[in-house]
């Protein structure tokens, strides 16, 4: 099971032990949140689209794990939300992206203990957040199932998702209480 | 003619008028309570305990106003958050 350590003196940060499933578990994960969050290619041939990443495609998926990754931001307003997220979108997905892909090039080579340190901590952070928020998206969890899910039987399909989600809950917290601390 | 220090009288500054615009941030069950409790402090440089009443606002009341300012400020704060996974949504302060 993965432990989480202080770094030694008074570095910021963590040092994390990982078996090899583990890591193998993260670097799919990070592969799969990478795929699922990148944006369509642009569609525009105008070097100006490209160049300040408007988005001019961008709207509210229809799947409820991008909507909760990639809300919109005015509460009372969609047609700003729609405005600004053509302005952001691309720039927001293509942040969470390089999240797992600096998470798995962390863990090339199934390294045994990963040191998580100054610029390596937002990337772990929101990766293992993003991750998170996808799976819970998945499970349909709520304030109130989460007990239902962690007794699901084995033969549901549900129960991996569950244990998977729970483990990286245990892992993002004990990040958090380091930090903390 | 007094040597009394002469009463200026200063413009009324109303701070309110400069700061229309708040961020909220919305609870959710997923995000942990020590995680938004970082990103408090981490983005915003609040203290500690300021982050913690902020963070159980959040958990307890469903929402907690953690910014004002200009448009810009919040759309740039609303970006943000959701860059760390928070729920957030920025409005005109009524």
């Amino acid at each position: 099971m993965a432990e989480v350590h202080d770094l030694p003196g008074d570095a910021v940060g963590v040092e994390i032990s990982l078996e090899e499933v583990e890591v193998a578990l993260l670097l799919s994960l990070a592969a799969q949140m990478a795929d699922f969050i990148a944006p369509q290619p642009l569609e525009s041939d105008d070097p100006l689209v490209a160049l300040v990443g408007i988005d001019p495609s961008a709207q509210m998926s229809d799947d409820p794990a991008l909507q909760r990754l990639l809300p919109d931001a005015y509460a009372d307003d969609p047609d700003a939300s729609a405005q600004f997220r053509r302005f952001t979108e691309r720039d927001l997905r293509e942040a969470k992206v390089r999240n797992a892909l600096a998470v798995a090039e962390q863990l090339s080579g199934s390294p045994s203990v990963v040191m998580v340190t100054g610029a390596a901590i937002a990337p772990w952070l929101g990766f293992l957040n993003d991750t998170r928020l996808t799976l819970a998206t998945r499970l349909e969890l709520s304030e109130d199932n989460h007990d239902e899910l962690a007794d699901l039987p084995e033969s549901d399909p549900r129960a991996g998702l569950f244990q998977v989600y729970d483990w990286l809950t245990f892992l993002q917290e004990s990040i958090v209480q380091r930090l903390l601390s | 003619m007094s040597v009394a220090p002469a009463e200026v009288e200063r413009p009324q500054v109303v701070e309110e008028t400069d700061r229309p615009w708040i961020t909220l941030v919305w609870n959710d069950p997923v995000n942990l309570m020590s995680y938004v409790t970082y990103v408090f402090m981490e983005y915003f440089h609040y203290d500690r305990a300021k982050a913690e009443l902020l963070m159980l606002d959040v958990h307890e009341k469903g929402r907690a106003v953690v910014s004002n300012g200009t448009r810009d400020d919040m759309e740039r704060d609303v970006t943000a958050m959701h860059g760390y996974g928070l729920w957030a949504t920025m409005q005109e302060d009524s």
